[in-house]
């Protein structure tokens, strides 16, 4: 059920509307406990909601997420909000008061998503759910299976015109709307505040930002998907060129003191599921994979197997040392081999960096009151109604996420329940 | 309830410009006899408030409304659970997949056959009446397996108020742990070993009030379902009558009672036997955990020589006390540890290994060293794997002078004639190949879980004792759900731990925990009559007229979650709480005698027929597609909103499952007249996405025995077809449902057209 104007208090509350956060409320909900779940953007689904498949199946996110929110609209005792975020915590276990705000999205519950205001809007945004390979106008819905099924209006791009205004047959925009603030009493609160790519910027020598050939892993998540920037295609971003050599360089940033010391856990299998979305749309293309180690253990060995036996596909165990952008668009890969020592320069249409996990809450964590290892990972804390779920607690993948998130609904319920 | 129907158009998001709404209304109100109003927006505080106005002024409590997708406005078009509520989708199917130069006279007919079939579908349906257990639930856990997994699975749902018997087969509790010497780190700075927590969570069990223990025993059988399982005990390690009985199908049964083949069960209860000596269970929890893998294939390894042991032998002689050498009783100072058995071959690790057996390996690295300052590790790899902050657990190992890791491709390892080994390993990180001399090779074994050649769970279900389908995931207890993973195929039964991923005790306590959950809310669930994912909240079930059961078995057969069991004569027995109500039990009645309140044969025949079929107008074909309410449904939304375009010739009509659409539906489609029917459901085989697991394959396999009866009165059989579709495919539906049309108008009418 969303209801984001009409705040009750008690239960628990869920913080971060990601796979983990949906799951842990979703659980806690069905077992017959009320929650609140809260979410910083203007929709569900977080990081998943932007993956084109899920390994090792290859199925696609939306499926389950189509679950997911039907879970939601069939269940009273979940109340959502979008565009909120937690200002203050206060209280203890049992009884915590937690202070939201809810940022306006200028568009109220009155809009049926009928898109006559898009059609009228002059102004354009780059559009951020696609990392910024294309634009949408400054009034759009967020992405094709948004839920809540509501549009938005980004101000910094809107110029107050009116015209959306008076499209609108609804009386759904109010470019007045204002931000609220509002406050829940709740017995526990899950966080389940996911990660962020790792700032690919930050790699001197991966020069990410300094050639349309360089691109992330979620980028290419993003020109994969059908309702991506390209629809699927994957072409190189700037002059579409249909590209037909790869390089994947792994632990960008990951299993590096300067950067992410840990190992971010899904970025070999992300590979090497990318490494099929390749394949499906050009099957001659040339593919290398650079890596320190590829972990792919237990049931991804499998996947793995298949991709190993592609004679068009290299993996070569060694760090990239630089890359360098070319004239013709392209892009060099520099490394050794670590086992025969060999230097390696090899010329690629599209290099994708595999940018590992960083946990999203780094920043606001300490101002909340909440522990964090050096990493910025949450360490959490039952007993006092504080919990960590999924990519907020460590790196992992959707599988250990969502069981992650399913104990965390057990133990938000054992504090309600003491 | 004594029904009063009104039904109301919305004519908003160009609904009102695609078709002639006064026309519309008509057909509602004369030929459906229903009431109807007209609205510029349904869905704003002032349509619903005309809504409300019936509901209250007149007592309309069944009430139709022609707008939007199902799928959007759900709070909007709620008007309590008293009352029914049918949504027509005339703005994603009419409007939206029409273009602007449309025949506005095929438009009509579309928008019309949509009313007339939700009129319909409101007239067919009824409230839920929840299904209640007679017994009451019953909201005991029962956790078998007394390792991490089970003792904290155990502890957990205690801690938030429920009973639970823990059974464990040996004679202590604590499983593999209790002989570890130590664990990995599991907190920052991620680099020291801890004490083992298995003596806490034993002494937590132990001291709980709400658990009982029940050590040297095992579960002979469960029988019954959620929030009323029936659960017989054995002592462990011996047989009883009460051992729940192997599957016997029908052509195995008729073998039997002919006498050519032995009864598996001779000596047993039957399965439906009920043992009034049993202890009664809400949900189980199945903690059986794993043994470790047999590495005796590996000759090459060395594997005959004492002093070659597995990883589990290792830590067991670790915790033990110093390392010494098993042929002569030296204190070890040197130890080979190898990850991979494949040589130059491949650079896999042993089966049923996971990330564990490298951390394993860290560990027991660090073992040599504490029990010997000057003691060598050498770790031979092909791919450490050491996720998330364990990398920097392997980087202090890296930074140990006395622990030596590399990549290599360990080739040979032979015993000397002092006892001790030489290992030789080839592609190393040294750019050379690497011969060293050690006192012991540890074999970093796999995990083998429980469930790989023993039935475990022993259930006593007409599909027999076992979780199903096991080997897609090489005998593990797992899902095979990424978003889900808890889903199996046995409601009310949920494994964690080593038995369903070899796995480390962090990520066990979480996923027991997890599992704890799942169980408490199997029982709840049940308890309110509600079903449990991914219906979850679903108050309907299937509900059997079983005078005109003909004992065909094959509902029985064919559930996907072995919910339906059968008495001697083969008449069904369904169990509701095990029940995901998908309704492939309705889909392969051939009686169709299998119905939900809400959802039955007779409504979507019904709703078929209510499409208007023209039998003078060639180019005025009709075609049939049921489809896959979670993903094929919203796919043909999302299209709409794109505005794709879909063919007009076409009506949708969303199933619960393809698993649930009976071939009578098909028959009735046909003989109406109709051109074409389609099915729409997800992927099957290996990689499944069904979430009802075996129901759009079984629908093709219907669809094809139906084309083929099609196929004997003269029909071609290209008028039927099945398509796998993903929701995120939207942008391919409308070619597949198009070129479907285009095949058929290309071949004809349908010949018994008007007949």
């Amino acid at each position: 059920m969303t209801d984001e104007h009409t705040p009750v208090s008690g239960g628990i509350l869920v913080v971060g509307g990601g796979i983990s956060g949906l799951t842990a409320a979703l659980e806690a909900a069905e077992v017959g406990t009320d929650v609140f779940l809260v979410e910083k953007n203007p929709y569900l689904g977080g990081r998943v909601a932007q993956l084109n498949q899920y390994f090792p199946k290859l199925c696609p996110p939306s499926c389950g997420l189509e679950i997911n929110f039907k879970r939601i609209k069939n269940n009273r005792r979940i109340r959502v909000y979008t565009m909120t975020e937690v200002k203050n915590v206060s209280g203890s276990a049992g009884n915590y008061q937690v202070t939201m705000e809810t940022r306006s999205r200028y568009v109220n519950n009155n809009c049926t998503c009928c898109n006559a205001c898009v059609e009228v809007c002059p102004e354009e945004r780059d559009n951020d759910f696609n990392f910024n390979m294309d634009k949408t106008k400054a009034i759009y819905k967020p992405h094709d299976m948004s839920f809540p099924m509501k549009y938005v209006i980004d101000m910094e791009a809107c110029t107050k015109c009116g015209k959306c205004v008076e499209a609108c047959k609804y009386e759904a925009i109010d470019l007045e709307m204002e931000a609220k603030s509002f406050t829940l009493d709740v017995a526990s609160i899950i966080w389940a505040t996911g990660w962020n790519p790792y700032d690919a910027e930050k790699m001197d020598k991966l020069k990410f930002g300094q050639s349309n050939a360089i691109i992330t892993n979620m980028m290419m998540e993003r020109l994969s998907a059908p309702n991506g920037p390209t629809e699927g295609k994957i072409l190189r971003p700037g002059d579409n060129k249909e590209p037909e050599s790869f390089a994947f360089i792994q632990c960008a940033g990951s299993r590096d003191e300067n950067h992410l010391e840990y190992c971010s856990y899904i970025c070999c299998m992300a590979s090497l599921k990318q490494v099929t979305y390749i394949r499906e749309r050009y099957p001659e293309a040339k593919i290398s994979v650079y890596y320190i180690d590829l972990r792919t253990p237990g049931k991804y060995e499998k996947f793995r197997e298949k991709l190993m036996a592609d004679e068009n596909i290299s993996f070569i165990k060694g760090k990239v040392a630089d890359i360098i952008p070319e004239a013709d668009g392209g892009v060099t890969v520099i490394a050794e081999n670590a086992v025969t020592g060999e230097k390696i320069q090899e010329k690629v249409d599209l290099a994708i960096l595999a940018t590992g996990m960083a946990p999203a809450i780094q920043a606001e964590g300490s101002s909340l009151g909440l522990q964090m290892d050096d990493s910025g990972f949450l360490l959490g804390d039952a007993d006092a109604g504080m919990i960590a779920a999924g990519c907020a607690k460590k790196a992992a993948d959707v599988v250990t996420s969502n069981q992650s998130a399913t104990a965390a609904a057990l133990k938000a319920i054992q504090v309600l329940r003491r | 309830m004594d029904k009063k129907y009104s039904a109301y158009l919305c004519t908003g998001c160009g609904i009102g410009d695609a078709v002639d709404m006064e026309a519309l209304s008509g057909v509602v109100s004369s030929e459906m006899n229903m009431e109807c109003k007209t609205h510029q927006a349904l869905c704003s505080a002032d349509g619903r408030t005309l809504i409300d106005a019936d509901i209250n002024d007149s007592g309309i409590n069944t009430v139709v409304i022609g707008a939007c997708s199902p799928r959007v406005m759900q709070d909007e078009f709620d008007f309590g659970d008293d009352k029914i509520t049918i949504r027509a989708n005339l703005r994603e199917q009419v409007a939206w997949s029409n273009p602007a130069d449309a025949d506005k006279e095929y438009v009509q007919e579309q928008a019309s056959d949509y009313m007339r079939m939700g009129c319909t579908q409101a007239q067919k349906s009824e409230l839920p009446d929840p299904f209640q257990l007679e017994e009451g639930t019953n909201k005991k856990i029962l956790v078998m397996g007394g390792g991490v997994a089970g003792l904290t699975a155990a502890n957990e749902a205690a801690a938030a108020g429920y009973e639970v018997t823990l059974v464990e087969k040996s004679d202590i509790l604590g499983g593999k742990a209790v002989n570890w010497r130590q664990s990995f780190p599991t907190k920052a700075p991620w680099t020291d070993m801890e004490t083992p927590i298995v003596n806490d969570l034993i002494q937590a069990v132990q001291d709980s009030d709400k658990i009982t223990v029940k050590t040297a025993t095992e579960v002979a059988r469960t029988s019954g379902a959620p929030g009323n399982y029936n659960v017989t005990y054995k002592q462990a390690g011996t047989k009883s009558e009460w051992d729940a009985p192997a599957k016997v199908g029908v052509d195995e049964q008729d073998a039997i009672d002919k006498g050519t083949m032995e009864d598996p069960n001779a000596g047993l209860k039957h399965y439906m036997d009920d043992n009034p000596e049993g202890e009664k269970f809400g949900a189980v929890i199945m903690a059986t955990g794993w043994t470790p893998a047999d590495v005796s294939e590996y000759e090459h390894l060395g594997v005959a020589s004492q002093n070659v042991v597995t990883n589990a032998e290792f830590e067991k002689m670790a915790g033990q006390g110093k390392i010494v050498r098993p042929s002569d009783g030296k204190p070890v100072e040197s130890v080979a540890f190898v990850q991979s058995p494949g040589g130059a071959e491949h650079d896999k690790d042993f089966p049923y290994c996971n990330s564990v057996t490298s951390l394993v390996a860290l560990k027991q690295a660090k073992y040599v060293r504490e029990d010997n300052p000057n003691g060598k590790a050498y770790i031979l790899y092909q791919h450490m794997r050491t996720p998330g902050s364990m990398e920097l657990f392997y980087k202090a190992a890296q930074n140990d002078d006395g622990i030596f890791l590399t990549k290599a491709n360990v080739m040979k390892v032979e015993e000397g004639a002092d006892g001790s080994l030489s290992v030789e390993a080839e592609d190393t990180l040294l750019n050379e190949n690497l011969s060293l001399n050690v006192d012991m090779v540890v074999l970093a074994a796999g995990m083998v879980p429980t469930t790989k050649d023993a039935n475990v769970v022993n259930l006593a279900y007409r599909q027999g004792p076992s979780l199903i389908d096991l080997d897609l995931f090489d005998g593990y207890a797992d899902s095979h759900f990424i978003c889900f993973p808890y889903e199996t195929r046995r409601t009310g039964v949920y494994a964690c731990g080593g038995v369903r991923k070899a796995t480390t005790v962090d990520e066990t306590i979480d996923d027991a925990t997890g599992a704890a959950l799942k169980a408490i809310q199997c029982f709840e669930s049940a308890d309110r009559g509600v079903s449990v994912h991914p219906r979850s909240g679903d108050k309907t079930y299937p509900e059997f007229f079983m005078q005109r059961c003909t004992q065909c078995k094959r509902c029985t057969e064919e559930c996907p979650f072995g919910a339906i069991d059968d008495d001697e004569k083969g008449t069904p027995l369904p169990n509701p709480t095990r029940c995901r109500r998908c309704g492939t039990c309705m889909g392969a009645c051939p009686e169709r005698i299998i119905g939900f309140k809400d959802y039955n044969v007779d409504m979507i025949g019904s709703m078929v027929k209510a499409i208007e079929v023209p039998d003078d107008d060639e180019d005025k074909l009709r075609f049939v597609v049921f489809v896959c309410e979670n993903d094929a449904y919203p796919a043909i939304d999302m299209a709409a909103m794109r505005r794709l375009g879909i063919s007009n010739l076409v009506r949708i009509i969303p199933v619960r499952c393809l698993g649930s659409v009976n071939m009578v539906w098909i028959k009735d489609a046909m003989s109406a007249g109709m051109d074409g029917a389609m099915l729409l459901g997800c992927q099957y085989g290996d990689d499944y996405q069904c979430h009802f697991v075996k129901g759009s394959e079984l629908a093709d396999k219907r669809m094809v025995n139906i084309a083929e009866t099609m196929g004997s009165l003269g029909l071609e059989v290209e008028r039927v077809a099945v398509t796998q579709v993903a929701i995120n495919e939207y942008h391919k539906i409308p070619e597949i449902i198009n070129e479907f049309v285009e095949e058929i108008v290309e071949m004809g009418p349908n010949p018994f057209k008007g007949f």
